[in-house]
């Protein structure tokens, strides 16, 4: 190609004139052929209005309503369309000041002029239907929906969770949030935020000089449609939910209920408990700083958030890998004349003796599990301590302890099962034994369990020995497509014929005959087969907590509890009278024990709280 | 003095009155842009339009005093300019101050610089040094490379101040090049490269794949003239693909269409090894590294899309091409400027009666989308005539740069008329939703003293070197 240029010179000028072309041909289309850019001369302003789809609602398995949408309404402004008004007018409508009209349209201004900005957050519809008559009069302030939620039943505010305005943070990530926009914080808000939130959209209307709206802007052909919602069915039982939240009235602990056929939640009590609409519209901010200042901490989530000792409910687990290890079977007897006293020794209640394996879970034996766990340990063709507490520690793992179940709730704790690392760091290597770490036998020491984990145990045994991941959720929009994982069935490593003989143990703690050594003869409801074990969990800085798992009918079982009442003593004193209460509102429909309930309903626990200090 | 005679004389009033021309307008445009009934003095400083009256003073000053100064003064200092601006580009890096995200100013004295502004006629400058120096020739690669250069660092420079926009107006040098003797076929590549890149954005990979092999089978049969094989070829490969195709669809077998596409693929290897072999054809091998070259480009645009582009670059981009559209997020900007740009009609709302103007509905309205208020105001006539102007100016430009005798005076023109192209295209680009928002100002429009003053510096330098072409 020649150097001279003077073919290029001609190309060059070609490109630079063919682009243009084609930027005249654009402006010819933007600016004569199509109509839609056109506004008519009467200065006609549009105005973006962004649609907020009502969020998805809440049901229970039997579709009660547990959450809903109530209106509010947002005053926007918009600085640059503001035109002199009469404040007094203004304030008196608005029940404000004049200063905060100042000073939150100088706020407005510095975020941007000709943006909108929000003005005065949920009005309520009273003032909204007064604003509106007068909105004329306010050339630049308009009125944008909004939903909040609202609960009619006040109830299950921990793990329903709440709504609240998006942070920086996450506007930052994700770019459908934009600033003032409702997000779900916890809870099944939080888990199922995609799901409830549906689809913001857009309509962008034509707005005259008076304030008011003309029409859609070029037909809607900037709109975008908004998208519903979707509707979430929950496996709670409303009725048992109200009722297991009246029973934890002044009473710290918590509550979890599962159906063990399928791993459906039926009902999740903390206490203390809230109403959850105290976390809803204007008044939230103040009050989620009184709850987050109340030193029993009522936004916890004990089922989840909250690990303790399981104390003697532990025995079933160590009974079942005891028979799967075959160091122990169900017709192995242990003497217990008040303890065993090796070492440091445990303690054991009067009870009568000795005791095969399904009595020792029906008197609560401490001597004979002592023995038993020794025994898992130091079993001989394991090949030392470690291992042997390495088999124990996959056992236990297997009924979900240790690692967070993985539900459909965010902030769930995982609980712990110690390692050999821990106490090989405590210790020294070598340097401990079964005997040093007796107390795991009896459910003390360094486990910690949370009320889930323990009612999904629970679960477990009521199947004879697999579980589904609990979760809350059956059916998102009608259709029954939640999360695969839920769908699949846990093995524990323990054989399952094995289970039968733990199942008659926890039958006879409850229906076995006076003067028996029963520990959970309280728990009784005639007509129903309720199985069941007490545990006390120690606690070092008051008095001890009451625990209690349980399931019924013990063929064909339809609930499986953990109850964990803090500070409540033994194991039958608070938290079997309470499970069971339960057990029987949910099988039959009522409670014909009316004395228990009253008991329970009427005592306040709170004043044996180590927290109040 | 004999000198300013000459001045007077040889400079190029054509060029100098649609100068003017244009510096006026985009006053006009400014004082529609910011008007407010509360100021109505055109000379009040603490609105834009008063701050750029004053910008246009100094312009004017510093256009007289190039004039004045001795052509040779630019040839000799040409390095010189460059090497300072490189250091004052490096300065801003550590030591500017952040506007709108990017850190590429310097405040002096209360008022803000934007020093990569005027690194754009120093490069030009250097590069008109370099590429007219004894025994210069753009031949080799090694020669590519160096001249690239010069280029590239300031490139570097102002993207490590996070300015994308104004690292992308060097490209345009290569016009430059082009001009100076790169081979047609670069020029050619480069576009169709382009082109591509915004076709993967739009359309399926696979698609993309099938259409670059048939383009290289296409333009085989136009460079061999060997019409018949490879229209055999084509027939057995696409065929063999459609069987292939058909088969996976009609046992279910769930095959990716990649995998289908690679059995031809593996087939036709050989066979075309064997055929250029056979027939020594080489141009089958440049080919073939074409098609390479191209699908290995297609694949990863994927990966640069998602991976090197900022988010809110990628927004614009899908926003611009109908992929995503977010009116009241990032799609904001081009949309109000769109509708203002659009409701102008044939003959415009009339000088200061524009309503999207009135109301600040474009953001940026005095700066990067100044030309909406040309749009809303002036109408389609108006806005064709400021084109014309802007292409009137560009083609003189050629023309000055091709009488030139010198080389020096010739490439620079070159490179100040890929500037200017550079520029304008992409900003009335932008306002017009045909390129997504880089923040690159209007020249001789948009507000601003740096922009202001670097243009005019970059076309005095060139008018006062055809002044003197003769001499």
């Amino acid at each position: 190609m020649q150097l001279t240029g003077n073919n290029r010179k001609y190309i060059i000028s070609g490109i630079i004139l063919i682009i243009f072309l084609v930027i005249t041909f654009r402006l010819f289309f933007l600016q004569v052929v199509d109509r839609s850019y056109r506004l008519s001369a009467s200065n006609n302003v549009l105005r973006y209005i962004t649609q907020y789809p009502a969020r998805g609602l809440v049901y229970d398995r039997n579709g009660e309503l547990l959450v809903y949408n109530q209106a509010a309404y947002d005053l926007m402004v918009i600085p640059r369309q503001i035109k002199p008004f009469d404040t007094i007018e203004f304030c008196s409508v608005l029940e404000i000041s004049k200063e905060f009209v100042d000073n939150r349209l100088k706020e407005a201004k510095a975020h941007s002029s000709f943006r909108p900005s929000i003005f005065l957050k949920q009005v309520s519809a009273e003032t909204y239907a007064k604003l509106q008559e007068k909105l004329f009069k306010f050339p630049g302030f308009y009125v944008q929906p909004r939903t909040l939620r609202a609960y009619p039943n006040s109830i299950g505010a921990h793990f329903l969770g709440y709504v609240g305005e998006v942070d920086d943070r996450k506007i930052r990530e994700d770019a459908y949030y934009k600033m003032g926009d409702y997000i779900g914080i916890s809870g099944l808000e939080r888990t199922y935020e995609e799901e409830l939130r549906g689809k913001k959209g857009v309509s962008v209307y034509l707005v005259d000089v008076h304030n008011r709206i003309k029409g859609s802007y070029a037909e809607g052909k900037y709109d975008t449609l908004v998208v519903l919602g979707k509707d979430l069915t929950t496996s709670i039982d409303i009725e048992l939910q109200k009722f297991g939240e009246m029973l934890m009235q002044n009473k710290l602990g918590g509550i979890v209920a599962i159906e063990p056929s399928t791993g459906e939640i039926l009902a999740m009590i903390s206490g203390p408990n809230y109403d959850p609409n105290l976390l809803v519209g204007r008044p939230r901010t103040l009050n989620f700083r009184n709850l987050d200042a109340d030193t029993l901490k009522p936004l916890f989530n004990r089922p989840l958030m909250a690990k303790y000792p399981p104390g003697s409910t532990f025995k079933i687990v160590n009974a079942l890998i005891g028979l799967e290890e075959k160091i122990v079977f169900p017709q192995t007897q242990y003497y217990c004349d008040g303890g065993y006293r090796i070492g440091r020794g445990v303690g054991c209640h009067n009870h009568p003796s000795p005791t095969d394996l399904i009595k020792s879970i029906q008197v609560s034996c401490n001597t004979y599990y002592c023995n038993v766990f020794r025994n898992i340990i130091d079993k001989p063709s394991l090949g030392g301590v470690e291992q042997g507490f390495t088999v124990w520690k996959n056992h236990v793992e297997s009924f979900g302890f240790g690692k967070k179940l993985n539900i459909d709730q965010p902030n769930e704790l995982a609980g712990i099962v110690p390692s050999i690392e821990f106490y090989n760091r405590y210790f020294r290597k070598g340097g401990w034994s079964s005997l040093t770490i007796l107390s795991l036998s009896i459910g003390q020491g360094e486990l910690g369990t949370t009320p889930l984990q323990m009612a999904n145990m629970t679960a477990a045994i009521a199947n004879r020995g697999w579980y589904y991941t609990p979760h809350f959720v059956k059916e998102i929009d009608g259709k029954e497509n939640i999360e695969p994982r839920f769908k699949i069935k846990n093995y524990t490593t323990i054989d399952s014929l094995w289970y039968n003989y733990i199942v008659e143990g926890m039958y006879l703690a409850v229906n076995g005959e006076p003067g028996s050594g029963s520990t959970a003869r309280i728990a009784v409801i005639p007509d129903i087969d309720v199985c069941g074990k007490t545990g006390t969990s120690q606690n070092p800085h008051g008095k001890d907590h009451s625990v209690f798992v349980a399931f019924a009918p013990k063929d064909n079982p339809k609930i499986a509890v953990a109850a964990y009442i803090e500070n409540a003593g033994w194991g039958a004193s608070w938290a079997a009278p309470i499970a069971s209460l339960m057990i029987e509102k949910y099988l039959t429909g009522e409670i014909k024990r009316k004395w228990l309930e009253q008991r329970m309903l009427e005592t306040t626990l709170l004043d044996k709280s180590d927290k109040k200090q | 003095m004999i000198r300013s005679n000459n001045i007077a004389r040889w400079l190029d009033w054509p060029t100098v009155i649609i100068f003017l021309t244009l510096v006026f307008m985009g006053w006009l445009n400014i004082y529609a842009a910011v008007f407010s009934e509360e100021h109505s003095s055109i000379f009040d400083t603490s609105q834009r339009y008063g701050m750029q009256l004053i910008w246009i003073a100094a312009t004017l000053v510093i256009a007289l005093v190039i004039l004045a100064i001795d052509s040779r003064f630019f040839v000799v200092f040409a390095n010189f300019f460059y090497f300072i601006l490189l250091g004052i580009l490096l300065f801003v890096i550590f030591f500017g101050v952040e506007v709108n995200a990017s850190k590429s100013w310097i405040e002096l004295g209360g008022q803000r610089i934007q020093p990569a502004e005027f690194a754009k006629f120093a490069t030009s400058l250097a590069l008109a040094k370099y590429m007219s120096s004894y025994g210069y020739k753009l031949d080799s690669i090694k020669s590519y490379i160096k001249t690239s250069l010069i280029v590239l660092i300031p490139i570097v420079l102002i993207l490590l101040q996070n300015d994308a926009g104004s690292a992308m107006v060097f490209t345009a040098f290569v016009w430059v090049f082009y001009r100076e003797g790169m081979p047609h076929w670069v020029l050619a590549f480069i576009g169709f490269m382009i082109l591509l890149f915004i076709l993967v954005l739009i359309f399926n990979k696979y698609i993309i794949l099938l259409g670059l092999i048939l383009l290289t089978i296409v333009l085989f049969a136009l460079i061999s003239r060997d019409h018949r094989n490879a229209i055999r070829f084509s027939i057995g490969l696409f065929g063999l693909t459609g069987i292939l195709y058909g088969i996976s669809e009609f046992f279910d077998l769930g095959l990716s269409p990649y995998s289908i596409i690679l059995i031809p693929i593996a087939i036709s290897i050989p066979i075309v090894i064997i055929y250029t072999y056979l027939q020594k054809a080489k141009h089958v091998l440049a080919l073939l590294l074409f098609l390479a070259i191209t699908s290995t480009f297609s694949f990863s645009v994927n990966y640069i899309f998602n991976n090197v582009l900022d988010v809110h670059h990628r927004d614009r981009i899908n926003d611009l091409l109908g992929i995503e559209s977010d009116p009241l997020g990032w799609g904001y900007n081009v949309n109000q400027s769109k509708i203002a740009i659009g409701s102008g009609g044939f003959m415009g709302k009339g000088f200061l009666k524009g309503t999207q103007t009135k109301f600040n509905f474009v953001p940026e309205q005095s700066t990067d989308f100044i030309f909406c208020t040309v749009g809303e105001e002036w109408g389609f006539l108006g806005s064709l005539v400021v084109i014309g102007l802007f292409v009137a100016l560009l083609l003189r430009l050629i023309t000055l740069a091709e009488r030139q005798k010198e080389a020096f005076a010739r490439i620079y023109g070159y490179g100040v008329v890929s500037i200017l192209f550079f520029h304008i295209a992409i900003n009335l680009s932008m306002t017009i939703g045909l390129f997504p928002v880089v923040g690159i100002p209007l020249p001789f429009f948009s507000y601003g003293g740096s922009s202001l003053w670097s243009f005019t510096i970059l076309l005095f330098i060139f008018l006062k070197l055809d002044s003197s072409r003769l001499d």
